[in-house]
């Protein structure tokens, strides 16, 4: 379980993370979204003690993660896959790791086998290696202690097709395991079949903190787009039925308010011949893009704009 | 349930955080790069000057043949020599505090082992017994190998020789003693080209810039570990012609000192820097 209360970073001026306060259950895996600058690296480095809070308080399971004198086995932790020696191969990375920790050697290959980088792979010197293959190795550094924590910074950035299908899958079955996922995107995409808590953050606020269902929830209602060559008399017909109708091109209409199966019982009646029917679902990347475009609106204006650059920055800065 | 698991596993000691950084600094290849070109350097240098007296021995007047002990024990470790050793330990020494911030290694450290300090006090130490070895054997191979070459001319002197220990052990401890200086010096600015830059300034080019004219010069020059270094090798200190004594003399005890302030010093700024700082 992770516990945010009230935290908040400042780097001088500039306000990373404010007020920020969510709880990250066990058994499930949370997405932890937001725009770049968002304050999602910040937070979860507050949360592994890596930068001290100006305010408020990070836990896990109850304590101050500074306060493990050794960490392995109470959170694993990808936040960057950069973040090694590019001099030293898989497995000696992982093995002082372990060792670190008192974790058994035997324990290094079985997480190397898990991730695929077996072989030649792992003896290899990180330098060598693609992003994808850095994921796969810092995921292995997560798991090495089998903490019942975990938390992972854009963990899908260069993992190929098949990288993404075996992250998720992993992703749920520690979660299945009564493990506590939390997983950083900036891509709604990448979060809507991995995730299904999410927490949703824009310039270092709370956003939302619930399930994805109700996340969906909150987006634009499902539009239908209608083409016709006859696009001028269907448009006062659907408005007459109630619909709200926009025009995209001469024969492209978008519809809302009513449904594809009314839009074509309604042709139907008054003989229009269709080109095209087609439903866009309330999709999760609107609803997450509408809000957070919201949380930029309510801080709009000079300063908002000014601490939104310095934010971009410091970013830049810490990479 | 997970969390039982992980609370019943033994919690690591500090012996296996020294075995972790030991196993760090050895797998990594430019270690070995950096200590072999570095003592073998320090080795060259030490034999082309016993070469050089082996060469023009028979030029030198009866005075210094009567008292050529002092210079075969100048040969054993001459100032050349130092300088590389103290540059050479000095980058080891910054390169394993620097190299986890550059490349951001430092974070994922930090996340299997929060104690910050128990950590950097592994490194330290398994630094400083590194380093101590590394002396021991560059000073040790440079007496056997210019006394061995001095030899020739039935000049060179044995290990019994008074002084001969204390050449030996001064130059070897140079080694441990820089490398904490520049892993503290590294702790503090985290940035390898800045951090080198000091430590050469400080290390290297303080004690030519620094004159021992005047008392406050003097105290400064003579707290610096090179002039340490030269106060500690310098057997025939004292003896007219062979030394010129400083206006503001030095002693050998004050010279071990030097050293072991330096020492303790860059070993608890490599300590104490990295708590508290965000990373």
């Amino acid at each position: 379980m992770i516990e945010v209360e009230h935290l908040t970073k400042r780097y001088g001026p500039t306000t990373a993370v404010r007020d920020l306060s969510f709880t990250v259950r066990p058994g499930h895996v949370t997405g932890f979204l937001g725009p770049n600058g968002a304050g999602k690296t910040t937070t979860l480095r507050m949360l592994l003690g890596l930068v001290a809070p100006s305010g408020g308080t990070a836990t896990v399971d109850g304590h101050s993660f500074r306060h493990h004198p050794r960490g392995l086995r109470h959170v694993g932790a990808l936040l960057d896959a950069h973040d090694v020696h590019g001099g030293r191969s898989a497995r000696a990375h992982l093995r002082a790791l372990a060792r670190s920790n008192r974790i058994p050697a035997g324990r290094v290959d079985e997480v190397l086998a898990e991730v695929g980088l077996t072989g030649t792979a792992a003896r290899r010197r990180v330098g060598t290696y693609s992003l994808g293959m850095r994921q796969r190795l810092g995921i292995a550094g997560a798991l090495l202690g089998e903490p019942p924590v975990l938390l992972f910074d854009e963990p899908l950035n260069g993992l190929d097709p098949e990288g993404v299908l075996w992250v998720r899958e992993l992703f749920r079955r520690l979660a299945g395991e009564g493990r506590t996922v939390f997983v950083s995107s900036h891509l709604m995409s990448e979060m809507e079949h991995t995730a299904d808590q999410l927490v949703v953050i824009g310039r270092g606020e709370l956003i939302a903190a619930e399930s994805l269902t109700e996340f969906a929830a909150r987006g634009t209602a499902p539009t239908v787009t209608v083409r016709t060559p006859d696009a001028g008399a269907l448009t006062m017909v659907l408005t007459a039925a109630g619909a709200e109708v926009s025009t995209y091109d001469e024969e492209t209409l978008r519809v809302s308010g009513v449904s594809a199966g009314r839009v074509g019982e309604l042709a139907f009646e008054h003989r229009f011949l269709l080109r095209e029917l087609t439903t866009q679902a309330a999709s999760l990347e609107r609803a997450f893009m509408e809000l957070t475009a919201d949380s930029v609106e309510y801080l709009a204006g000079a300063d908002a704009g000014e601490a939104r650059g310095a934010g971009a920055e410091l970013r830049e800065v810490r990479r | 349930m997970t969390t039982t698991l992980a609370a019943s596993r033994p919690t690591s000691s500090f012996l296996d955080l020294f075995a972790s950084e030991w196993l760090k600094l050895r797998s990594l290849r430019s270690t070995y790069w950096a200590l072999g070109a570095g003592a073998l350097a320090v080795v060259a240098f030490n034999a082309n000057a016993a070469r050089a007296d082996f060469v023009n021995y028979p030029h030198y007047g009866k005075p210094i043949h009567d008292e050529f002990v002092y210079w075969a024990l100048r040969d054993a470790f001459t100032l050349g020599a130092a300088m590389i050793m103290i540059l050479a330990c000095a980058s080891i020494g910054a390169i394993t505090v620097v190299g986890e911030y550059a490349t951001g290694l430092i974070r994922t450290t930090f996340t299997a082992v929060p104690d910050r300090r128990a950590l950097m006090a592994a490194k330290v130490a398994v630094v400083t017994t590194v380093m101590t070895v590394f002396g021991a054997v560059v000073a040790g191979v440079s007496f056997a190998v210019t006394q061995a070459i001095l030899a020739g001319r039935d000049a060179g002197v044995s290990i019994d020789e008074p002084g001969a220990l204390r050449v030996i052990a001064a130059s070897a401890l140079l080694a441990p003693a820089c490398a904490l200086v520049g892993m503290g010096l590294g702790a503090l600015i985290r940035h390898g080209a800045t951090t080198m830059v000091l430590t050469t300034g400080i290390l290297l080019l303080l004690p030519a810039f620094v004159t021992d004219r005047y008392h406050w010069t003097a105290c400064v020059r003579n707290a610096l570990p090179y002039n340490a270094w030269v106060r500690l090798v310098d057997i025939g200190y004292g003896r007219e012609p062979y030394t010129l004594v400083s206006w503001y003399p030095t002693s050998v005890a004050g010279g071990w000192v030097v050293f072991a302030v330096w020492a303790v010093a860059g070993a608890v700024v490599a300590v104490v820097a990295v708590d508290r700082r965000d990373v």
